[in-house]
């Protein structure tokens, strides 16, 4: 009905386009009532009065930024004070201002008006999104409003858009051949609410079909199944792109590992603290930009990148020269020695942090997600750090295969004794090596920050992850790592998808005990020879 | 024989010397009144529970400046649990028999006040227990100022049934995996089928503590929301997933007008860590929000900003006042009122002056402990998330309610005392 009243009063603005009269001060004045009912009627009422004068009080109106002093609508905008009638900035401010504020049920009125009155305006954004909003809520009153807007309509999306929104409106028209073409374009949706009001149509609850005619019918069934179809294939990718997006936190999460515990047999407990210090170092750097440089706030993430390297690759060192140098081929007294390790740097984070939990916010860049295929939607910070892992994984194994330093670390860490003969200083390989690992960690909890929170202890959560994916992978090789990495997430996400996160959790490591029990050497053995001791 | 008396005789002094040496220690310690508080400070429950220890202290300081209590300072004791159960029994045998507390604000999940009791008990201890909860409970040596389930859950999913809630036909009922989430699911299980709602429109999903990956959960959502009537989620998640919680539902586009998010543990500071922009229309109930407009509030909120800033706790600018706050600033106001009117801090004649206490509270409305269930009579209100992360109070009874502890939708429970047991 109100909905009626909207598309009534916006198809009289529209069809006797120039005469607007002024804006009745005490018609807006109703949009202040205390009751949502009457709310909603005011905006009914209002969305017909002239696009340009509305479209600020609508948008004030649903940013909160719309007030009443006494019978006048005053919008705020910044620090100005705009009578919302005429349009002029009140000075001085008036005093005694009530904020209107609404709910969700005037919200999704509001919503509706505004997309009506945007579906007109000139920037092509603006016009998508409007028709965006209106094919989700789509019925029969907006038909004649979308052929309107599918006359004036030059590009092809939003026309794409506004076809499927008509289509869906024209489900309850009481002509059959309506129906039966509006059933037919609908094969191309991929809209579960279009899937469910198909399958109202083919409702056999109370003897007859909901659906009287035939032809309409078979048609119905037929675009279901491409629907179904569709669904069911944006539903798969959203599982795999979780699974996928998952498997790169590990593999950022456990790369470091693969080097200090794969490579060097180092069973660093510390290692989670390592990506602890990266996501601070980003919480730093995010502070630094806010206070020197707010203008160039959304690329501190890049600015971070370097740096948790460095400070993680400094604290590794400083690790490595003080402790672990010592106990090396003392595995039992290294997993103490680093545990400790890790507890003080948990403590020395609290210390100079606080205890509570640091807030790192997403650039506007990694904000918001895409829409890849109906139904898959792909948030964008995940995206990020998708393309973020394959970089570190590509800059590592560059290093590792390609560089003197990287023959090297193999080197040593094939035949340590072997190596020294032949003049690698092993000693000092073994520091750089270690400071690689760590810095590799400081990489992961740049990511990190980005999607889990940011606190002294969130290091202990990743840890047992990380030697999972090592010890699952195959110790001493980063190929391993990459493949454990990526089935653990999707294996977990289908698990998980099916049977809750905490069994998924639970299945997971009965499935890595088994695994191990049966092949202790984990997915890819290296093989040839070595010397043991 | 005689040996026998001797011995006798000796102990009997020397018990006589302990008991002497006590009370003239006790008499050197008598100048103040020792307060626990029992918080996490650390971990995963510290995004919550720190500021219930800022408040606890201020509370003390602002009563401490004014005289005291009997004629006494109080004296906080602060330990940190560290979001580890266990810890949390640990620390309050410490509280109750090393610092000797008087009394001693804390917890705030379930499972720890759950794990803390058995000590109380035994001990004879007093806690105050500050945050909503599930009920089915009633311990003499506690104090509830939080909300019960008809204080705050059936409310909520009331409003979300009305037309103005959105007239919801379908549940999601998600929490963390603990004792709270799924007592109340339960209670609200029946509660929504008691309405008519079918099991097959309610789906209940569970996270571990400090779960950080929610993606599959939103995309369960979206697909049970997708699969037709009306539908709304109700999250009983704790602690610091809710800022991941928040995140993905925001990226993955899920809005309010949509599928509107009730949340029974997410106030104004677990909002802080959040961008709050695209949560804007979800919904959160308790029995206060910093929003809401009266003289008491505004010197609450004064209060307790004056404190962070002289204090430098950090961001110390951008503070705020949450549910739990003030139901722990309540709690110590009417403990020291019962404790005046019980002439002493013992705790069985404090327990018996807590009762029909009455307190302006900065909701607004003056709140009362009831005369038996050891709950206050708290007023509900709902709000929906602004832009710069406070609510928007859109629902509110019009005075404070009484608590059901044990929850009428749970059956056996009419059969229950509404009162604790050995009072």
């Amino acid at each position: 009905m109100i909905r009626r009243l909207i598309l009534l009063a916006l198809l009289a603005h529209l069809t006797c386009l120039p005469a607007f009269a002024a804006l009745d001060p005490a018609q807006l004045a109703r949009l202040g009532a205390e009751d949502s009912d009457e709310k909603i009627a005011a905006i009914a009422a209002l969305a017909g009065a002239d696009p340009e004068a509305m479209l600020p009080i609508f948008k004030a109106m649903s940013e909160d930024a719309l007030y009443l002093a006494g019978d006048t609508l005053i919008r705020v905008e910044g620090d100005n004070y705009i009578d919302a009638a005429s349009g002029k900035t009140l000075t001085p401010p008036p005093d005694n201002i009530e904020s209107i504020t609404i709910n969700n049920r005037v919200r999704r009125t509001l919503d509706g008006a505004l997309a009506g009155l945007r579906l007109f305006a000139a920037e092509r954004d603006v016009r998508l999104a409007a028709a965006k909003e209106l094919t989700a809520s789509a019925s029969a009153e907006v038909l004649p409003l979308l052929d309107k807007a599918l006359a004036k309509e030059a590009d092809p999306q939003i026309k794409q858009l506004l076809v499927l929104a008509q289509a869906k409106a024209s489900l309850g028209s009481p002509d059959a051949a309506a129906r039966l073409a509006a059933v037919k374009s609908l094969a191309d949706s991929a809209d579960p609410a279009v899937r469910q009001l198909l399958a109202a149509m083919l409702d056999k609850s109370s003897g007859s079909y909901s659906e009287p005619d035939e032809a309409v019918r078979i048609a119905a069934v037929a675009s279901l199944t491409q629907i179904e179809r569709r669904i069911a294939i944006g539903e798969n990718l959203g599982r795999v792109f979780t699974g996928v997006s998952l498997g790169s936190i590990l593999l950022l999460a456990a790369l470091g590992l693969a080097i200090t515990y794969g490579v060097m047999g180092v069973i660093n407990m510390a290692h989670g603290e390592l990506l602890m210090v990266g996501s601070y170092t980003t919480w730093v750097v995010q502070g630094l930009f806010r206070s020197y440089a707010p203008q160039w706030i959304d690329a501190y993430v890049l600015a971070a990148i370097p740096l948790a390297f460095m400070v993680a690759a400094l604290v590794g060192v400083a690790m490595e020269r003080l402790v672990i140098r010592h106990l090396y081929g003392r595995p039992l007294e290294t997993l103490l020695a680093t545990w400790g390790l890790s507890l003080v740097l948990i403590q020395a984070a609290r210390v100079i942090f606080g205890p509570q939990n640091q807030e790192v916010a997403n650039p506007t860049w990694m904000s918001g997600g895409i829409e890849l295929y109906a139904g898959a939607m792909l948030p964008l910070n995940r995206i990020a750090i998708i393309g973020f892992a394959l970089f570190v994984l590509l800059i590592v194994w560059l290093m590792m295969q390609k560089t003197r330093l990287g023959m090297f670390v193999r080197a040593v860490t094939q035949n340590r004794a072997m190596a020294g003969c032949v003049g690698v200083p092993t000693r000092r390989i073994d520091t750089l090596a270690f400071a690689i690992g760590s810095g590799i960690a400081g990489l992961g909890g740049v990511a990190l920050s980005q999607i889990a929170n940011v606190g002294p202890d969130m290091g202990q959560g990743y840890i047992v992850d990380s030697f999972l994916v090592v010890v699952l992978g195959g110790v001493g090789q980063l190929a391993g790592a990459v493949w454990a990495a990526l089935g653990l997430g999707i294996v977990t996400k289908f698990l998980e998808g099916w049977a809750g996160a905490v069994i998924a959790k639970i299945l997971v490591l009965l499935f890595i005990i088994v695994f191990i029990q049966k092949r202790p050497q984990g997915l890819f053995a290296l093989k040839g020879r070595f010397v043991e001791n | 024989m005689s040996t026998r008396r001797n011995f006798v005789k000796m102990t009997a002094l020397s018990a006589a010397l302990a008991i002497s040496g006590f009370t003239s220690l006790a008499a050197q310690a008598a100048d103040t009144i020792k307060v626990g508080i029992l918080h996490s400070l650390s971990g995963t429950m510290a995004i919550s529970e720190t500021a219930l220890k800022e408040t606890a202290l201020m509370a003390i300081e602002e009563i401490n400046a004014k005289g005291g209590v009997l004629g006494k300072k109080l004296e906080p004791v602060v330990v940190d649990p560290a979001s580890n159960w266990p810890l949390f029994a640990e620390k309050a045998r410490q509280l109750l028999s090393k610092d000797k507390v008087a009394v001693t604000f804390g917890c705030w999940t379930s499972v720890s006040r759950k794990s803390v009791l058995p000590v109380y008990k035994e001990l004879n201890g007093l806690l105050f227990y500050p945050v909503q909860y599930e009920g089915e409970e009633l311990e003499k040596n506690v104090f509830y100022t939080g909300a019960a389930p008809n204080q705050q859950a059936i409310p909520a999913v009331e409003y979300l049934m009305s037309k103005d809630g959105g007239e919801a036909k379908r549940f999601v009922l998600l929490g963390t995996d603990y004792v709270y989430p799924r007592t109340t699911n339960k209670i609200l299980r029946a509660f929504l089928k008691s309405k008519g709602v079918a099991d097959t429109d309610i789906m209940e999903e569970y996270t571990p503590f400090g779960h950080s990956d929610y993606q599959t959960i939103i995309a369960k959502i979206k697909k049970f929301a997708s699969e037709g009537k009306k539908t709304a989620v109700v999250s009983t998640i704790n602690g610091d997933s809710n800022v991941p919680f928040y995140k993905e539902l925001g990226n993955a586009g899920l809005k309010a007008t949509d599928v509107p998010v009730v949340a029974f543990s997410v106030g104004e500071e677990e909002l802080r860590g959040v961008d709050t922009k695209p949560l804007v229309g979800h919904l959160a109930a308790w029995n206060y929000f910093q929003s809401i407009k009266n003289p008491t509030n505004d010197a609450f909120i004064k209060a307790y900003r004056d404190w962070a800033k002289k204090n430098k706790l950090p961001k110390a600018e951008t503070v705020v006042t949450n549910d739990p706050m003030e139901a722990t600033y309540i709690g110590i106001y009417m403990w020291k009122q019962a404790v005046e009117k019980a002439k002493s801090t013992d705790v069985d004649k404090v327990i018996a002056a807590m009762g029909g206490q009455t307190f302006k509270a900065p909701s607004g409305f003056t709140v009362k402990m009831d005369e038996k269930n050891h709950h206050l009579h708290k007023p509900v209100f709902i709000g929906e998330v602004k832009a710069d992360g406070q609510f928007n109070v859109v629902w509110k009874t019009k005075g404070p309610i009484k608590a059901q502890p044990w929850s009428p939708y749970i059956p056996g429970n009419d059969k229950k005392k509404d009162e604790p047991e050995g009072k």
